[in-house]
């Protein structure tokens, strides 16, 4: 059986799968971060993002020996060691911006990458479309952009310290 | 999905050779229309082979020529600053493709090699009169689409880029479907010192096709008005529960006339 090694939130991982075990099934079933959820299996919802070499991807549709090699960061490493909350898991929080928390490792795994990739800003509509590939069954967009803008600042503040 | 045998091949001579000995093998670009078709089981590869590590990446000017490697990702193509300033109708374009993450994985070359009528780039090629290359020979963009899900590429044969030349003008507008985000009408326009091409995806029942009725209006006038009074047959339009071959075919004229101002 073809053999694959990642680096998951920094720790080294070689697992044996098949040519068609997905990313997400890795991360899930072989290395119980169940964090990184399965909303709808075909590419719509995002519950599914995590980043791979620093870009976020959806991992229900990526193979696992597709990502051979490489750095993936999941929502269980996205907290700092000592527990301390990132900057948007932060903000989910003050600003509510979670109904049943399903879509929410995905939303904001998506929202870091967005707000990385944008260091001069983000309005709110490019927000919004950016959050395009995340679905939130309780609609609960408003806080989840509200969120975000918020999270701006800090995650740059932090940058450029 | 089925299981597969899996190959992540270094040079291009040998993807060519999998590809070629096995008629069941099948590669493997961005995934991103090709893995949910796995998981619905609509293909039934032998081996998938992923064309990753071609070194087949990157956008390049050369002259009055945009040439874009075949593995180059939607989201490379949307911020590209040359394409932006060069063919903005293009960055555009790339930019309302999929989502966010979706972006970040799906690739030119896929999305041409598989052609689905709905899908972005065809228009866009076709529309700029562009060339693909492939691991054997040069194919003409109007050459290259033949039919719903066809192309001219035999069994094996590997699309390494794509050559775009710069049109003085070019815009994309896309009429999407709300969920899918894929287009019922996109209209792709180039302006060329030559010429104007006009190419409409989304809606033919064989695939991307030129309009060569606007095509020859926007040649002697290049404005909207030119084009308010033709109409499009909506015969080979496709038909479906979200939009009737009749409502593509009015979706044709209006679409073409925001993309025409947009270009202009």
């Amino acid at each position: 059986m073809p053999r694959v090694t990642l680096t998951v939130n920094g720790k080294q991982h070689t697992v044996e799968v098949e040519g068609r075990t997905l990313l997400v099934e890795v991360l899930r079933e072989k290395l119980a971060l169940t964090g990184t959820h399965v909303g709808c299996d075909t590419s719509q919802c995002g519950a599914c993002v995590v980043h791979i070499d620093g870009i976020s991807v959806k991992s229900c549709t990526q193979l696992a020996l597709q990502a051979d090699g490489a750095n993936i960061l999941t929502i269980e490493g996205v907290a700092a060691a000592d527990g301390t909350l990132h900057p948007m898991q932060e903000m989910f929080r003050e600003h509510h911006a979670l109904q049943c928390g399903f879509c929410t490792p995905g939303m904001v795994m998506t929202a870091i990458d967005l707000v990385e990739s944008h260091p001069a800003g983000l309005s709110e509509k490019e927000i919004r479309e950016g959050l395009e590939g995340n679905l939130c069954r309780c609609t609960g967009y408003h806080n989840i952009v509200k969120a975000i803008a918020a999270a701006h600042p800090l995650m740059h503040a932090t940058a450029a310290e | 999905m089925y299981d597969f045998a899996y190959q992540k091949p270094g040079s291009l001579a040998d993807a060519v050779k999998v590809l070629s000995g096995d008629p069941d093998a099948k590669a493997l670009a961005g995934g991103q229309t090709f893995i949910p078709v796995l998981k619905q089981r609509l293909n039934k590869p032998s081996t998938v082979v992923d064309l990753s590590k071609l070194g087949l990446s990157g956008i390049t000017v050369s002259g009055d020529k945009i040439v874009i490697g075949a593995m180059t990702r939607h989201a490379e193509i949307a911020s590209n600053a040359d394409i932006k300033a060069k063919i903005p109708g293009l960055a555009h374009q790339a930019s309302l493709i999929g989502d966010e993450a979706v972006r970040h994985r799906g690739t030119m070359g896929g999305s041409l090699a598989n052609n689905d009528p709905a899908a972005c780039y065809p228009s866009a090629l076709l529309a700029l009169g562009g060339t693909v290359k492939t691991d054997r020979r040069t194919i003409a963009a109007d050459d290259f689409f033949q039919g719903m899900f066809t192309t001219a590429l035999e069994q094996g044969e590997i699309i390494t880029s794509v050559e775009l030349p710069v049109p003085q003008k070019s815009a994309y507008e896309k009429f999407r479907n709300p969920a899918s985000r894929y287009a019922i009408v996109g209209v792709f326009v180039a302006k060329f010192a030559s010429g104007v091409r006009l190419a409409i995806t989304g809606a033919g029942q064989g695939g991307v096709f030129r309009h060569t009725a606007m095509e020859k209006a926007l040649s002697a006038n290049f404005s909207p008005d030119a084009i308010g009074g033709i109409v499009t047959s909506s015969d080979d339009l496709n038909s479906d529960i979200h939009a009737s071959s009749e409502y593509r075919a009015h979706l044709i004229g209006v679409i073409s006339k925001r993309a025409v101002a947009k270009a202009a």
